[in-house]
């Protein structure tokens, strides 16, 4: 794991030929066409041998320790592994086949759990075999996540859960669930939580997916009715569950400080050529409205700051791994950059963003009305603006709490 | 983007250090109530001259210590915590630039020393209106026989009254507007025909106003080629544009911390302030423009260590973002202080002052984003 500038060269060597050699060409370039938010297109079967040959190298978990499947890559040759994936077009479905168990679950297990939780669940997330989902909000518990009220009795040789969770992204295709559930109902309400791993097939589980302002969506209801969990899959502690939890909402974060291109399925030049399309340029070669020209020269300031920062975070941690406040400052800032930009393309389309379906809108002006409307989702996920802006104010600037709060 | 050196933390530690014991903002306070005309205290800048810091852009063979950009901007950045006045940006950081670009073998040697032990200020005159454009130069400079008269006049420029040599920016050519027809002329101070005033101005610095009347100077008073000046100038320009940024991050940081220290400390309805959320969010957020802001600026100024070709546009990002941020922060300064804000026995109005003018130096936000965009192609 030596981080040294000659033997990570050597290392990029290695990582670009196993690459050249093992990744499917025909999934070049095809990761936003491939890994929809909806629903992963499974047509192209190079995506499962892909899969297969990156869940056995370990690279699509390249930090975690190699005797449970991960890569045991260091954070520098993690970030060579993904420099030389998108030299090729190349990209880790797994993030996305996995649901929530590479970004946040597999974390936190190899944090909290036992040697036989690790063993049992890990080296299936790393091979891309199971798909994690996450119950943590109700209809009566969001930024309120402590009031909680989902139930899990011990019974003896097995934990019985009772109650409904919402936003449960991909509940309905999900292999796993790590759930929050009460286990105490007579101690302060962040006391008597707990974290259990259950597994989702099983008919006292039902799901119904919920449709979105943007029309269909990975969320779902899922309504727990006399479902079982093992009695050794519990996470952490009983009643300990709030850390557990909140550590992982922390690697949620950290997995959401990214500001996605999105929309019209570009880059950041291409913002900048659907504005010239749309709106024309003038004589001197500048955008004809000059209002939105700087509007847009402010957009593309912000996302390089976002960028930088992300950069220097990485730097200045000097290689280690790091779950740290700065994810909220990130996310924020990522949720402002996206939401932003996909305010402005839809401004330059005009009315023509606003087309919903049919041939009488190209492709890209269809892509854009929706990712404009699911993006609202960003600022209200994984703790909304408002809940990072607790965080940074309490763990990062020591601002004292509001004694009237309850 | 790598993150700073130990070196160059050791410097910022240093830098804190000195400017918050030997050169703090009430000092500054003392020099702008004595009426000090030049906008700074001697003493100061010896004490930095001792310390090696105008010579940190200059070559060791002209005396200089050549730690680079973002060594220099480490240093400005903590002094700009403190609102510490000295030539430190205005010479050693945008003159020696100009000359490191410009000069030949002659005006290096002549210049460069001088300003590495901070003996001699030599300052950069552009603008000639009140908003910065430096494109729209009209100065003429014209040839007569083996010299060049000048004529026209120079305003706000910084320094402008301690400096003993002014880098002029003419038009020898071509029409307002075009990069064509700059020229860049070394411009002793004391050169018959040069006049100089000094300006009162809301921010307490040695700004003048120049006034060149038939001002003779020979051929050898052109720093780079004729009618090629712009190339020099815009990059003495973007260093000078990253060098602003460093010390308004340092205003703005520290107008953050005061105004965090404030929202713990101030107590009312029974509680500190900082405790109500509609104050707190608005920390939060000042907070993370800060970080964001802190990643542009070290970005710009490693740029121009590293002589990489995204350099420009990230000096008008860096001047840009940290114009926005201390704009903000400026103003959230004084509304989150209330009261004892808007007094002048409160340091926060000197830091509202300051940040206006920063902002305005060398391009303010709109003529940013105007040449970022330009710079991109659309």
């Amino acid at each position: 794991m030596a981080d040294n500038k000659e033997e990570l060269e050597a290392f990029r060597g290695e990582a670009k030929a196993w690459l050249a050699e093992n990744f499917p060409s025909s999934l070049a370039g095809q990761a936003s066409a491939v890994l929809r938010a909806e629903s992963v297109d499974r047509s192209n079967p190079d995506l499962d041998v892909w899969i297969d040959r990156l869940g056995e190298k370990g690279w699509g978990t390249p930090t975690w320790p190699a005797e449970y499947g991960g890569g045991g890559l260091s954070q520098l040759q993690a970030q060579i592994v993904n420099q030389e994936m998108d030299a090729i077009g190349a990209f880790n479905p797994l993030t996305i086949t996995a649901g929530m168990g590479i970004t946040m679950v597999g974390p936190t297990i190899l944090e909290y759990g036992t040697e036989d939780q690790k063993k049992r669940h890990i080296p299936k997330i790393c091979k891309g075999r199971t798909f994690w989902s996450l119950g943590y909000s109700e209809p009566n518990a969001g930024s309120d996540l402590a009031s909680l009220q989902c139930r899990a009795e011990d019974k003896g040789d097995h934990w019985l859960l009772n109650g409904q969770k919402t936003w449960t992204s991909g509940a309905d295709i999900s292999d796993w669930c790590g759930v929050l559930v009460r286990t105490d109902m007579d101690v302060a309400k962040r006391d008597g939580i707990s974290f259990i791993m259950i597994d989702m097939k099983q008919s006292e589980i039902e799901t119904r997916p919920i449709r979105l302002i943007a029309g269909a969506s990975p969320f779902c209801e899922t309504f727990f009715n006399d479902a079982k969990a093992r009695k050794d899959d519990m996470l952490g502690d009983l009643n300990a569950g709030w850390t557990v939890g909140k550590r992982l909402l922390q690697h949620e974060r950290q997995s959401q400080t990214g500001a996605s291109a999105g929309g019209g399925g570009g880059t950041k030049s291409s913002l900048q050529g659907i504005a010239e399309k749309y709106v024309g340029l003038d004589s001197q070669g500048k955008l004809a409205d000059s209002d939105l020209r700087s509007r847009l020269a402010d957009h593309m300031m912000e996302a390089s700051s976002h960028k930088l920062t992300i950069a220097r975070i990485v730097a200045e941690s000097r290689g280690n791994a790091k779950v740290s406040a700065a994810a909220s400052i990130l996310k924020n800032a990522a949720s402002t950059v996206t939401q932003n930009r996909a305010e402005l393309l839809l401004e330059i389309m005009g009315h023509q963003g606003l087309g919903w379906e049919g041939d009488d809108f190209s492709a890209e002006e269809l892509a854009t009305v929706r990712t404009w409307l699911s993006g609202k989702a960003i600022s209200i996920y994984g703790g909304s603006f408002e809940v990072q802006n607790n965080i940074i104010a309490k763990n990062i600037l020591g601002l004292p709490e509001n004694t009237q709060r309850g | 983007m790598a993150a700073l050196t130990e070196e160059q933390t050791l410097l910022k530690e240093q830098a804190k250090t000195w400017a918050r014991d030997e050169a703090p903002v009430a000092k500054f306070r003392e020099t702008r109530d004595s009426g000090t005309e030049t906008g700074f205290d001697k003493g100061v800048w010896t004490a930095m001259g001792e310390m090696g810091w105008p010579g940190i852009l200059i070559p060791e063979d002209q005396g200089g210590v050549a730690m680079g950009h973002l060594t220099f901007g480490v240093v400005l950045e903590e002094l700009g915590r403190q609102l510490t006045a000295s030539p430190l940006l205005a010479s050693a950081g945008i003159g020696a630039t100009a000359i490191l670009l410009g000069g030949n073998k002659t005006q290096q040697g002549e210049w460069l020393p001088g300003l590495a032990d901070g003996s001699r200020i030599v300052t950069l005159a552009i603008d000639e209106a009140p908003r910065h454009a430096p494109l729209q130069t009209t100065m003429e400079a014209k040839a007569k026989g083996d010299s060049f008269v000048l004529n026209g006049s120079k305003v706000h420029v910084a320094e402008g009254l301690s400096a003993d040599a002014f880098v002029v920016a003419t038009r020898t050519s071509g029409q307002p507007g075009s990069e064509e027809g700059l020229s860049l002329f070394l411009v002793p101070a004391d050169q018959e025909g040069l006049s100089r005033k000094g300006l009162i101005t809301a921010d307490s610095r040695g700004y003048a106003n120049l006034d060149f009347s038939n001002v003779e100077v020979p051929q050898s008073a052109l720093l780079g080629d004729l009618d090629q000046g712009n190339s020099i100038l815009e990059r003495t320009l973007d260093c000078g544009r990253a060098y602003l940024a460093a010390e308004m991050l340092g205003v703005a940081a520290q107008s953050f911390d005061m105004t965090l220290d404030y929202l713990k400390n101030r107590v009312q309805f029974g509680q500190p302030i900082g405790s109500f959320q509609a104050l707190g969010h608005r920390a939060s957020m000042l907070y993370t423009e800060m970080e964001m802001t802190r990643s542009c600026v070290e970005a710009a100024l490693q740029a121009l260590d590293d002589g990489n070709e995204k350099a420009a546009e990230l000096c008008s990002l860096s001047k840009c973002k940290a114009g926005k941020f201390l704009h903000h922060m400026s103003n959230e300064l004084i509304q989150m202080h209330g009261g004892i804000g808007m007094t002048d026995e409160f340091d926060a109005g000197l830091y509202l002052k300051r940040a206006r003018a920063l902002e305005f130096a060398l391009g303010n936000e709109a003529f940013h984003r105007d040449r970022f965009a330009t710079l991109r192609g659309f």
